[in-house]
């Protein structure tokens, strides 16, 4: 099987056992550039350890992952984490801000690891943080700020690598209506102005609104609605 | 408040500890694991000092050459025994032959029945030892059969090496000194040494150094998960009980596991006890039985650490508010505040400041003026820690990502931080001290033996009876051997008792007598004088060698058992010679040389030989080869293996309490350092995993755990050091001794500390990489 | 509610009589509205001349003579298409949906197929919604978010009843 033609990301038959339990089984994925797609799916169905294995976070126990031409799943782990530090970008449900920096250290970091200097990383940080509507929090510690803010900032160090995919797990699952439709508006307008996808995980539909298209995991087998349509 | 209601939130809080679900117990077995060590460590030297009364004991028990003057006649109830201990590579070997001269002579302790000739009774350990291939060389020296073991009661310890052995004819060798006549054993004097103050100081200091520690240790056991607590506490705070409940039952807590801790301490302490049985920590070792900690002690024990822990957690909670719907530290903690903490320390050297020139001769220290002084100064460090992590790490500037993350996690949280090293620092602090005091003291502890290692490396001792000259051609036959002086000397006086004036006598061809005094010419047949030697005192040569003159070589002093007397009187011709300091360097020689044509044979019985050895050290048991090829000469030769300087037996006693206790407090340390970044690390599992998502590199996190525990242990370290050192000098101005700082002490001591930083980075690294694999995201 | 197509898909389960199917309609999806037999009678005749049933034997018994109904493969085919089509987005339409998925459940098919449609379905509509409510005013916001939060509790319904398929499958079964 090859991916289908323009496809940025793209996974073919993944399987993933966790011990006894079956994570994926036989799941199949492809975003293109600028694309914003949202994994559905009961919880338990897999629909994280799929974003896990296309991040390249987790390798799959068989099946291919092809990210611009370059099959990911071959690659070992620290090809892999420079490849998460270079071309990727994460939100987690609970932000997962390192409670012991600033706000503005925090959206840095990405880019700090990637070996920009502080002052470069800071600045541009803060513009980031000022397209998300938080720059007033830079001196703030992440236990200092609401959970639509923390997550803002979150959305803010996620993109500042000026990822070519931005994976989001679950983004808006610790916020209320409001604060989760902001996010996602400022996320997924962030993503598009830089052409990058996005793999959406969620379950809240008024989420996946804001995706192109879906893609319904059960049982560790995928779906794409739109393909099936 | 009723006690009815203290004691049921006490009990709840109990409950709490056991119920909690597996967090729960895990809190409570770590606290339990941390209290216990500490406990097994506090019975441990509670028993130390009946240990070492009961070795004491033990070793009086079995004294038998007592150098006492009373001389008994041979009787059936007598038994002449010889010490012919030796030494094995680095260990002495305590050696005895038996010689009963009747069927009512007394056995040694431990000892059934008298070995015979050839054959000999061992201890367990020299057993183990003769019989192994590293004992061979020693086994050549002791061939006799072995017919039995030596039972606890004759030994000072397990891994004692000792043997009595048979041996006949040994009557004719007594001289009071090393081969007696005994009725029984046992010191008849038991010595009750006034204990000198000075080292009474350096016991006290010792513990209170130990301690002090294991105090602070337990005080951070009884935190371990913390915050998983307060959570804890917060959920009861919202199902309807009021703030001092909470507080109260969080003390139940950590008393429950401050109880199970006491188990613990009484089971590692048995461990332990055995453990202590079979080990043998700086050639000390001991019977498990000796490890009996006094009852009064134990009971104190058992019930301060209990209560130390309950005050502890009520104590770490003044702090914290907890409300029905979380924990909220009393706002933002106020910056911490120098004064009083500067307070404690200083009052610590105000104790300690009256004593000061006391010395050794101004009698006693006031142990708790000591005790209390040194304390205050230490927990001082625990006091000033925490300000002086905050300070500086709020002033740290940038650095790389690792650096950054440490600093800051530091900055959030220095007051953890601070709590994990105090430990350390407490130990290092006092460690210095004592080090200092230690090498202070060491130059009226340490005798300057004044021999020259350059001459000569070993002395054999030869019994009077024996042929230098045959012993010596022997000797020099010993692998790695290089040269052998030999000789014979003794002493004469003016008087066959109690002489006024006397000098030594000394017999040797011309060689050796060169090694020992300036000689212009040397014939066989030839007697000097040696004129102006420090060895002589007073004594002016030029009378003495006064032709005609009449002396009595070896006399007889008051007191003493009545000696051979021989009459000499000294020949015309004696020649002038001038001392040196040779073979004997250090010290020189006096008194008559004479050659061996010059010597009467009548003085023959009266001079005792000796060889003194050049040795090839790099040859490999050279040492023990010299002793085995002597105990082939005469079983009764003693070898003496020359050391530049030599301790008292005592000091190093306590020197070895010390690094043991160090080295275990230091380990004990080590664990829970060890426990509370295994458990800080758990709770930032998620983040870890979120942070390896996004591509953070492995090196980078545990860079930042190897900063985040090297920060507050280097400020330790420092603050340590400085404490130490100005603790150190206090002591050594007590005891009247220059001050002189040890900085290899100082470096042993905060390297030790840094090491076991190191250590429990090392030990954090597997379960950080476990934590940051990518499964840990997995939990929605 | 497509009465034609639902007495098909019972249909498919075996051959039946018209009063017969009146009865499982009834005990089925009737609830407070039986059907009234007239309606069998005629959508029978309807389908019959659409060639998705034939009649499979008529009984002679006690009563009146009875008509018994097979399914042809063209009704097969049929309900197979009007399981596959999904409802147009609208309120209430739980009734239609259920019928669906029970009827779903008694033929084996895959509910969950039929739910993924129709969420996608939805989530189409609510794309739209989403889209308008970005670019429009407060009160294209206010109208938009009311119709996307009916959208939504469709879809909670859904995802709900997904989750309890299996035990529905047990009840249906029964």
């Amino acid at each position: 099987m090859t991916p289908p033609a323009g496809s940025l990301l793209s996974a073919e038959q993944l399987r993933k056992a966790y011990g006894p339990t079956l994570a994926l089984d036989g799941a199949e994925f492809s975003i293109h550039p600028g694309e914003v797609v949202a994994v559905m799916g009961p919880s338990g169905s897999g629909k994280s350890t799929l974003l896990h294995c296309l991040a390249g976070i987790v390798p799959p126990d068989s099946g291919t992952i092809t990210y611009n031409g370059r099959e990911l799943s071959a690659m070992n782990d620290s090809q892999r984490s420079a490849l998460r530090r270079s071309d990727f970008g994460f939100v987690f449900q609970f932000g997962q801000l390192v409670p012991e920096l600033t706000c503005v250290e925090n959206v840095a970091l990405p880019l700090r690891l990637n070996g920009t200097s502080r002052k470069e990383a800071e600045r541009a940080a803060l513009t980031w943080m000022e397209r998300l509507e938080v720059d007033d929090l830079r001196k703030k510690r992440p236990g200092e700020v609401s959970g639509g803010q923390g997550q803002r900032v979150a959305v803010a160090r996620s993109l500042v690598t000026d990822p070519r995919v931005l994976f989001a797990d679950e983004p808006t699952g610790a916020l209320d209506s409001l604060n989760g439709e902001r996010v996602m508006e400022l996320l997924t307008d962030a993503a598009r102005s830089t052409n990058a996808a996005v793999v959406l995980v969620t379950h809240e539909a008024r989420v996946a609104a804001y995706s192109d298209r879906e893609v319904v995991v059960r049982d560790g087998k995928s779906r794409d609605m739109e393909r099936v349509v | 408040m009723s006690v009815r209601q203290w004691a049921r939130d006490l009990a709840m809080g109990v409950r709490f500890a056991f119920t909690g679900g597996r967090e729960g117990w895990t809190r409570a077995v770590l606290t339990a694991v941390g209290v216990g060590l500490g406990v097994a460590l506090l019975l441990l030297t509670t028993a130390i000092p009946n240990a070492l009364a009961v070795r004491h004991d033990r070793e009086a028990a079995r004294t038998d050459i007592t150098f006492s003057s009373e001389q008994l006649p041979k009787a059936d109830d007598t038994l002449v025994v010889a010490d012919v201990g030796s030494d094995f590579r680095d260990d002495s070997v305590r050696g005895r032959a038996l010689d009963p001269e009747g069927p009512r002579a007394p056995l040694p302790p431990g000892v059934e029945k008298f070995p015979a000739v050839g054959e000999m009774v061992v201890s367990p350990a020299l057993k183990k030892l003769l019989e192994s291939d590293s004992g061979a060389l020693l086994r050549e020296r002791l061939p006799d059969r072995i017919v039995g073991t030596i039972g606890e009661s004759g030994l000072i310890g397990s891994a004692e090496l000792a043997f009595y052995r048979g041996a006949d004819d040994l009557a004719s060798h007594i001289d009071g000194g090393s081969i007696a006549r005994i009725d029984r054993f046992g010191d008849p004097d038991p010595s009750s040494e006034r204990s000198d103050p000075v080292l009474l100081l350096l016991i006290l200091v010792v513990f209170v150094v130990l301690l002090t520690p294991v105090a602070v240790f337990i005080a951070a056991a009884v935190r371990f998960g913390g915050e998983r607590r307060d959570r804890r506490l917060a959920a009861l705070r919202l199902v309807g009980s009021d703030g001092g409940m909470t507080r109260r039952i969080a003390a139940g807590e950590a008393m429950a596991g401050a109880v199970l801790g006491l188990v613990f301490g009484a089971v590692f302490f048995m461990i332990g006890r055995r453990l202590a049985g079979t080990a043998e920590v700086f050639r000390i070792s001991v019977f498990p039985s000796y490890l009996n900690p006094s009852p009064l002690l134990a009971l104190l024990v058992g019930v301060a650490v209990p209560a130390a822990a309950v005050l502890v957690t009520l104590f770490a909670l003044r702090g914290v508010v907890i409300e029905p719907l979380g924990v909220v530290r009393a706002g933002r903690p106020a910056r911490r505040r120098l004064w009083w903490r500067l307070l404690l320390p200083l009052a610590g050297l105000a104790m300690l400041y009256p004593m000061i020139g006391n010395g050794r001769d101004n009698g006693d220290f006031n142990q708790y003026l000591v005790t209390g002084g040194v304390v205050l100064l230490l927990v001082g460090v625990t006091a000033l820690l925490p300000w002086i992590v905050e300070t500086v790490v709020a002033r740290l500037g940038s650095g790389g990502v690792a650096w950054q993350l440490a600093v800051r996690r530091l900055q959030m949280s220095s007051g953890t931080a601070a709590r994990m090293v105090n430990g350390i620092a407490v130990a290092v602090a006092g460690a210095i001290a004592l080090q200092m005091l230690f090498v202070g003291v060491d130059d009226d502890y340490t005798r300057s033996t004044g021999q020259d290692l350059a001459q000569a490396q070993m002395e054999v001792v030869l019994p009077s009876d024996l042929l230098v000259a045959t012993a010596a051609d022997k000797l020099r036959d010993t692998e790695g051997v290089k040269a052998v002086y030999g000789y014979s000397e003794g002493y004469l006086g003016d008087r066959p008792k109690d002489p006024e004036h006397g000098t030594t006598v000394t017999v040797g061809d011309c060689a050796s007598l060169r090694a020992m005094a300036r000689i212009d010419s040397c014939t066989d047949g030839d007697l000097f004088a040696v004129h102006g030697a420090e060895w002589d005192g007073d004594e002016d040569m030029t009378k003495l060698a006064a032709p005609g003159r009449k002396f009595y070589v070896d006399p007889s002093y008051e007191g003493g058992p009545k000696s051979k007397e021989i009459p000499w009187a000294v020949p015309q011709g004696v020649k002038a010679a001038k001392p040196r300091k040779g073979l004997l360097a250090g010290t020189d020689r006096g008194g008559f040389l004479f050659t061996p044509k010059a010597m009467p044979d009548a003085l023959a019985p009266a001079l005792t030989g000796h060889a003194f050895l050049k040795l090839d050290e790099s040859v490999a048991d050279v040492h023990d080869r010299v002793r085995t090829a002597a105990a082939g000469i005469d079983p009764l030769a003693d070898t003496v293996t020359w050391a530049e300087t030599e301790r008292t037996g005592r000091f190093d006693a306590i020197r070895t309490g010390l690094f043991v206790g160090a080295a275990c407090v230091l380990a004990l340390i080590g664990v829970s350092l060890l426990v509370s970044q295994l458990e800080q690390l758990r709770e930032r599992k998620k983040l870890l995993s979120a942070l390896v998502a996004f591509g953070t590199r492995r090196r980078t996190l545990s860079l930042s755990v190897l900063w985040q525990t090297a920060i507050p242990i280097a400020l330790g370290l420092l603050l340590a050091t400085v404490v130490g050192l100005t603790l150190g000098t206090v002591l050594l101005k007590m005891t009247n001794t220059p001050v002189g700082v040890d900085w290899a002490g100082v470096l042993t001591m905060t390297g030790i500390g840094a090491g076991v930083v190191l250590a429990v980075t090392l030990f954090s690294l597997p379960p950080l990489l476990r934590l940051m694999r990518p499964e840990g995201l997995r939990t929605e | 509610m497509s009465i034609g197509h639902t007495l098909l898909g019972l249909l498919e389960s075996g051959p039946r009589h018209g009063y017969d199917l009146k009865r499982a309609f009834d005990e089925k999806f009737g609830h407070d509205r039986p059907l009234h037999y007239g309606q069998v009678y005629s959508t029978m005749s309807r389908l019959l001349k659409n060639g998705l049933v034939v009649v499979d034997g008529i009984e002679a018994g006690g009563g009146p003579e009875r008509k018994r109904y097979a399914i042809t493969d063209a009704g097969i085919t049929d309900v197979q298409q009007w399981l596959a089509t999904p409802e147009k987005p609208e309120p209430y339409l739980q009734s239609t949906l259920y019928t669906k998925v029970v009827l779903a459940l008694l033929t084996h098919r895959e509910a969950a197929d039929i739910l993924d449609t129709q969420r996608s379905e939805h989530l189409r509509g609510m794309r739209i919604l989403t889209d308008r409510k970005r670019k429009g005013d407060l009160a294209d916001q206010l109208i938009c978010d009311h119709a996307l939060f009916h959208l939504e509790a469709d879809l909670r319904w859904l995802e709900l009843t997904a989750a309890r398929l299996d035990k529905l499958r047990e009840a249906v079964a029964r």
